[in-house]
Order: structure tokens, then C-alpha cells, then sequence
């Protein structure tokens, strides 16, 4: 698994863009926002939570379907079926792993970002919370998805509609929880709601996933 | 198929009875409601669409568990041909209520958390339609979207209930929704009765209807390929 893990991480790097194309993508999209909505501080403000999120998520979809593709292409995902290491553990390193290369930074980013977009001063830690737990559970689901898509010629259009309805729950909380911080209201709630949600992807979508994967590969 | 044959026409007319009973007798003979007025009628058509969209949904993964668990090829042609009514109907279901919802609440669409998990049930669908469409061979097809239908029907109970939580941060327990079963008087319950039992017979032919189609094609790309071979 952690050599797995490792070469993973290592072709993400050595390809160019993996951490990069991501974060930067997410950057355009928060110098974009004022561009649309104008540039006052009472107007970027309330929406900065939202957009953040919004800019992970999108940032998070534009790299998924590397995930698969490139494997399933070559070969390696036969011989990952094949191998020892059970394909449910394959499928969960996959997720560690892109998770690593896009929800990581993303997550050590969005406070410089936020800073761009003049958000509240209290919400700098809620922001960072809510990422940290809401972000696995994004790599997770977009594993999925892009095993789903894996087989097809042009499944990156498919695959974003599949995977953006199964984002709302974390989007939801993820965004109430900083949108409550930055009102200063409680948002332990909408926290640890969003941590179950992330739990419950990662016991139970490693198994869809293994599972889409052998039909995949059929 | 041998038994759907003379069975489709029957239900097909009961669905047509019920409906032009349920829709005449609620349009034409039953009163104005004090507050809403005429506009009170379209809980005819919107109550059992709603009911119908969600319900096709339910169909849709007993059918894909079934396809998962026994491999019966006709279970996955169901859960393929209920998606397209299940689509209509929640369209059906958002068209009624913003045109009702135009007059009494000033809006065609408000972020209520009802309206919300409907038009993420949409998408719901129009994800599930897409998978079939995109995947040529039958049985990869099959899997994956019962996969997706199963995944999906988790994710969709968690976008429902995170919709509510959403929503009440916003509003403070401002509920807009018209709770109908619960308060609506008799005279405007009966008939709504009759629409939703048109509704689910209209539901029930239509995807029998469209699995018999389903069917079909299959055979009839069986035979071309018989054909190319031989």
C-alpha cells in the first residue's frame, strides 16, 4: 500500500501540474469572482465561504480524471486487480493520494485566498477545518466517480455530472460550518456532521469503487 | 412478456379512467380553498408527480439490487426504462409547484429545502440516464449504473436531510412547504386519491411499456448478431 502510495505520489510530481494546475485553477477562479461581482467589501465578504468551497470543488474535479485513466490505459490497473494487495485498499490509497496532491494544498492555500477575497477574520479557522475534514471526502467520492468513467473515451463531462450531486452533503456542511463561524455562531454541529459524512465515504466507497473497477475491467 | 401483454392495455385504461376521474372531479367539483382559491387544484397533478418521482426512484434501486444480487436481465431493463418517467414526473412536480407557487408565495422558485432536494433529485436522474447512455455494452452498463443508482439513493438521503440543515441556517424554521395529507380537508382529499392511484397505474404501464421496448431491442440485437456471424 505505501509503495503504492508512494508511486502515486511520485508520478504526480514528476508529470508536472499535479499540485500546481490545481492550485492555480483555484486561484483563477477567486480572482474571477470579484471581476463578476465587484470588488466592495460588503458584497465579496458574506460570499467568500461559498466561493472557497466552490473553488475547492471544482479544483478537486478538474484532477480526477487522472486518477484511473492513465492506469487503466496502460495496463498497471489489470495488474493492480492481480496483484496481492486487495483492490478496495488500492482504491482507498488512490483516494490518499489525490487527496494528498489536490485537497492537501488546497486546504494549506485557502487561508492565503480568503485573505484575497477579504474574508472575516473569524473564519480563517473554521475555513481551515471544515476543509481539512470536508476535502478526503471529496478525493473519495471522485475516486469513484472517475472509476465509474474509467472505460470511457470522453468521460470527463459525464464524470462531472455524476460526482457535483454527490459533493452537496459536503459542500452543505462544509460551507454552513464556515459561514457560521464567520457569524460567530456555533458550527461544531455542521463540523462533525460534515466528519461523518467523510467517515461514512471512506467505509463504504472503497468497496463501490473496488467493485466498479472489476467490472470495468472485465 | 407473456404476461405484461394482456396486462398492459388494462392498466393503461385504469390509469386513464383515474386520472380523468381524480383530474374532473378535483378541477370542477370540488370548492375553492378560502385562502389559496382556484389555485388550491394543482396539488391535483403536483402532490402525485412528486409522489411518483420519488417513488420511481425507490423502484429504480429495488430493481438495480435486484440486478446486483440475482442477475435478472429484465430487473436492469425496469430500473433503465423507469428513469425517463422518473425524470418527467420530478419536472412535473417543479413545474406545478413554481406555477402555484407564482401566485401564493410571489415566486416562481425560493431555495426551500423541498424545492432544493427535488432539483437535486434531477440531477440524480439526468447523471443515472447519462451513464446508461455513455456505455455500450449491455451488461457494463447494467452494473455500473446499479452501482450508481445504490451510491446514489445514500447520497441522495444525505443531500436531503443536509438541504434542511442548509436551509434552516438561513431561515429561521420559515417553512413555505404546504404539508398537504396532513391538514387538506375530505373533500379535497378523496379526489387527490383517485389522481395518485392514476398516477401510479399511469407509472406502472409506462414502464412496462418501456421494459416490454427495452426487450425488444435486445432481441432484436441478439438477432443481428446471430445474423453476422452466421
Amino acid at each position: 500500500m505505501i509503495a503504492l502510495l508512494k508511486r502515486d505520489l511520485r508520478l504526480a510530481l514528476r508529470a508536472g501540474g499535479g499540485f500546481g494546475l490545481g492550485l492555480a485553477f483555484f486561484l483563477i477562479v477567486v480572482v474571477l469572482v470579484p471581476f463578476g461581482v465587484g470588488p466592495e467589501r460588503e458584497v465579496l465578504r458574506p460570499i467568500a465561504p461559498g466561493i472557497l468551497w466552490i473553488g475547492a470543488l471544482l479544483a478537486a474535479l478538474l484532477s480526477l480524471d487522472r486518477i484511473f485513466a492513465l492506469d487503466f490505459e496502460d495496463g498497471s490497473l489489470a495488474l493492480l486487480a492481480t496483484s496481492p494487495l486487495p483492490l478496495e485498499a488500492a482504491a482507498l490509497v488512490k483516494a490518499t493520494a489525490h487527496w494528498i496532491t489536490t485537497g492537501l494544498p488546497l486546504t494549506l492555500a485557502a487561508p492565503l485566498f480568503g485573505f484575497l477575497l477579504l474574508m472575516q477574520p473569524e473564519a480563517y479557522g473554521y475555513l481551515l477545518a471544515s476543509l481539512l475534514i470536508g476535502t478526503p471526502a471529496l478525493s473519495m467520492i471522485g475516486t469513484f466517480g472517475a472509476a465509474l468513467t474509467v472505460g470511457l473515451r470522453r468521460g470527463g463531462l459525464l464524470l462531472s455530472l455524476l460526482v457535483l450531486p454527490l459533493y452537496v452533503p459536503t459542500l452543505i456542511f462544509g460551507a454552513e460550518a464556515v459561514r457560521r463561524g464567520a457569524a460567530g455562531l456555533d458550527a461544531s454541529g455542521a463540523l462533525i456532521l460534515q466528519g461523518g459524512i467523510t467517515a461514512g465515504c471512506f467505509a463504504i466507497l472503497p468497496f463501490a469503487t473496488a467493485a466498479v473497477l472489476r467490472i470495468n475491467l472485465r | 412478456m407473456s404476461w405484461t401483454r394482456p396486462v398492459l392495455p388494462w392498466t393503461f385504461g385504469l390509469a386513464g379512467v383515474c386520472l380523468v376521474v381524480g383530474l374532473i372531479w378535483g378541477f370542477f367539483f370540488t370548492p375553492d380553498d378560502f385562502r389559496q382559491g382556484s389555485t388550491v387544484k394543482i396539488i391535483y397533478l403536483h402532490v402525485p408527480a412528486a409522489l411518483m418521482a420519488i417513488n420511481a426512484w425507490i423502484m429504480m434501486l429495488v430493481a438495480s439490487l435486484i440486478w446486483v444480487v440475482r442477475r435478472h436481465h429484465v430487473s436492469a431493463l425496469a430500473a433503465r426504462a423507469a428513469a425517463p418517467v422518473g425524470v418527467v414526473m420530478t419536472l412535473i412536480a417543479l413545474w406545478t409547484g413554481a406555477v402555484w407557487g407564482q401566485p401564493m408565495w410571489g415566486t416562481w422558485w425560493a431555495w426551500d429545502p423541498r424545492l432544493t432536494s427535488f432539483l437535486i433529485l434531477f440531477l440524480f436522474y439526468l447523471g443515472y440516464i447519462a451513464l446508461w447512455e455513455a456505455i455500450e455494452d449491455p451488461d457494463t452498463a447494467a452494473d455500473l449504473t446499479a452501482i450508481l443508482c445504490i451510491v446514489g439513493s445514500i447520497f441522495a438521503i444525505l443531500a436531503r436531510y443536509a438541504v434542511f440543515f442548509w436551509n434552516q441556517g438561513l431561515h429561521q424554521g420559515a417553512s413555505l412547504s404546504l404539508d398537504a395529507e396532513k391538514n387538506v380537508a375530505d373533500v379535497f382529499y378523496y379526489p387527490l386519491l383517485v389522481c395518485i392511484a392514476g398516477f401510479v397505474l399511469l407509472f406502472v404501464a409506462l414502464v412496462l411499456m418501456r421494459t416490454r421496448t427495452e426487450i425488444r431491442a435486445r432481441r432484436i440485437k441478439a438477432l443481428q448478431a446471430r445474423g453476422q456471424h452466421a
